[in-house]
């Protein structure tokens, strides 16, 4: 069968051992990131002029970092690779994408999506001043930009990547004041026969907490956030200790996280089916052992479809493209994917104990008070979104958006999507899951005023 | 006023002369529009909806809150695009300039 050439979305670890199964047997795929170069998030490689190595880039990672890297370039010639490059709407046979300001279509038939994930954020009273930032978003600062988010940072929220980056920023010559963990200290204790599924990453978690701890930067457990100070800018952060003391510290940033979201736009607009994932408490796109979708020809791999970290990320990377493959047939790829999938069950392990270790703490989301904004692209407060449920009857979180406009902002929900559904669950009075899912819609992310007008031609 | 962020390394990069709301500044070559503005300013743009200001959340170019204005009438996601010399950034927004 003539079929066209297989697309790959996202650059990451996922999207290039995907692109590199691909090429290893015989086929030239398109491979699309809206970035300038390949590596995704925990492999972003710095701008050009930028001499930093990659030890001191990635730390501990960078021979992954390296490997990665050279893995893609060595591609170049046998893929066609289209950077700077945003796919913003899917339809059956074709996908639209924009470069350079420009939008054009692009038919095709097979398409792996590896797109990735970004940090979950709760709001909480001033979240909105300048000066607070995701976590992710404190580390690409370092990363890609050789900058620290502030001169006195404190790092809030919950996740193993809140004790990396907060190490990656101390040992970068960052001030960092304080690193506050949502989650309790005793459930990591409870989580740490999991967490041994994977002992190097254990032992490198330990490590980074014991470092800060070591340098005098105050680490604790079980807090709760109060509230940002400042008028203009961040100025300090109140925060509440596993006692319920109330502690006021001085900082002019702050790096917010609780674990991490999967991007999961374009199998959405393919009109992939999604559950509801209890353990990572988010709508997950479906997909079967090889990474395959209810819709003919779209695959999925990497934290878009679920987060499992950059290791599993390469696995199941190369595992959709074995799927495509199989489906394209001729070949049988089945002993491969079933050694990866045994592979991928002591990452699923090691998952299951972060998540234990680091809960997304929803009581801190469903209790966001009402004069807090929730949706910052718009200004809705959450107890504008309470109203849409109590007064305006909003039964699931669509309604509720059309109602209070929650979600409906440039970001699309990105951002204030996980707390919306807990606040809206909590104001309904039931299961999260109840509470449905935002659907997604296109453009996946605005588009400048000269494309939008391309499109209407 | 000293920036919202603090250059760590890389340092020796090319200058570009750009300005921000009228006053010189300068940034590197490599240095993401967010980053120009951030090394000298606590503020990327003001929010439509509220007047406040903002200085981007992401990074990552997913939560769109750091649209910034240029005098010359564009508008560029902060965070993804490069600096460029000469670029005449306005953090106020344009609206609140009666363009
Ligand atoms: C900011 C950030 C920093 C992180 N840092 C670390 C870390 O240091 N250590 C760690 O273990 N984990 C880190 N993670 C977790 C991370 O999700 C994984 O470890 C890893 O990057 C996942 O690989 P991936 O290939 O699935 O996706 P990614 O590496 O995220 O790659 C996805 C790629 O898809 C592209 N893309 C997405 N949507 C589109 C679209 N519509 N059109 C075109 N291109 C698109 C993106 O530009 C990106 O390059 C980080 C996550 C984030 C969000
Ligand atoms: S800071 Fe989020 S899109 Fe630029």
């Amino acid at each position: 069968m003539a079929a066209e050439p297989p697309v790959i979305v996202g650059t990451g670890p996922a999207g290039t051992r995907a692109a590199e199964t691909l090429v290893r047997a015989g086929l030239r795929p398109i491979v699309i990131d809206e970035a300038p170069a390949s590596g995704g998030q925990i492999y972003r490689r710095q701008p050009p002029g930028f001499t930093r190595a990659d030890t001191e880039v990635y730390g501990f990672e960078a021979d992954k970092a390296t490997r990665l890297h050279r893995a893609f370039d060595g591609l170049a010639d046998r893929i066609d690779y289209r950077p700077n490059t945003l796919v913003w709407s899917i339809r059956p046979d074709r996908m639209h994408l924009l470069r350079g300001g420009r939008v054009n279509e692009l038919a095709f038939s097979h398409a792996i999506f590896a797109t990735g994930a970004m940090d979950r954020v709760i709001p909480f009273p001033s979240w909105t001043l300048p000066g607070v930032f995701t976590l992710g978003g404190a580390q690409v600062a370092l990363k890609y930009q050789g900058c620290a988010i502030g001169r006195r940072v404190v790092f809030l929220g919950t996740g193993p990547l809140l004790y990396l980056v907060a190490y990656q920023y101390a040992r970068a010559g960052a001030r960092v004041v304080a690193v506050l963990d949502t989650a309790p200290f005793a459930g990591k204790l409870a989580a740490l026969p999991a967490l041994l599924a994977r002992p190097g990453m254990a032992a490198k978690g330990m490590f980074y907490l014991g470092w800060l701890r070591s340098r005098g930067v105050t680490v604790a457990s079980g807090i709760r956030p109060v509230g940002v100070e400042g008028t203009d800018a961040v100025a300090g952060l109140v925060w509440r200790d596993d006692a319920g003391r109330e502690h006021r510290t001085d900082c002019d940033a702050i790096a917010l996280g609780f674990g991490l979201k999967a991007e999961t736009q374009l199998a959405d607009l393919a009109e992939v089916p999604f559950t509801w994932d209890n353990l990572q408490r988010q709508w997950l796109p479906e997909r079967d052992g090889w990474g395959r979708t209810p819709v003919g020809g779209i695959y999925l791999a990497g934290d878009g479809a679920g987060i499992l970290g950059a290791d599993a990320a390469e696995l199941t990377g190369e595992r959709a493209a074995l799927a495509l493959l199989q489906d394209r047939g001729p070949g049988d790829h089945g002993q491969r994917v079933a050694a990866i999938n045994a592979e991928l069950d002591r990452h699923r392990r090691f998952r299951a104990g972060l998540e234990a270790a680091f809960p997304f703490p929803d009581d801190l989301a469903r209790s966001t008070a009402d004069d807090t904004i929730l949706c910052r692209c718009e200004g809705v407060s959450a107890g504008e979104l309470r109203r849409a449920a109590s007064e305006l009857g909003a039964g699931e979180v669509n309604r509720a958006k059309a109602f209070s406009r929650v979600g409906m902002g440039r970001c699309q929900g990105r951002v204030c999507g996980p707390a919306a559904a807990e606040i809206l669950a909590a104001a309904l009075g039931v299961p999260i899951e109840q509470a449905g899912r935002l659907r997604g819609q296109a453009p996946v992310k605005p588009l400048p005023m000269a494309a939008v007008l391309d499109t209407t031609q | 006023m000293s920036g919202q962020f603090q250059r760590l390394a890389e340092t020796n990069r090319p200058r570009l002369a750009i300005t921000i709301d009228g006053e010189p500044a300068e940034a590197l070559a490599g240095d993401t529009v967010l980053t120009a503005l951030l090394a000298h300013t606590r503020r990327v743009r003001i929010a439509e909806f509220g007047g406040e200001p903002r200085a981007g959340f992401c990074l990552m170019g997913a939560c769109q809150d750091c649209w910034v204005g240029l005098a010359d009438g564009r508008r560029l996601r902060a965070c993804t695009s490069f600096a460029e010399a000469g670029m005449a950034l306005e953090t106020t927004g344009m609206t609140l300039r009666g363009r």
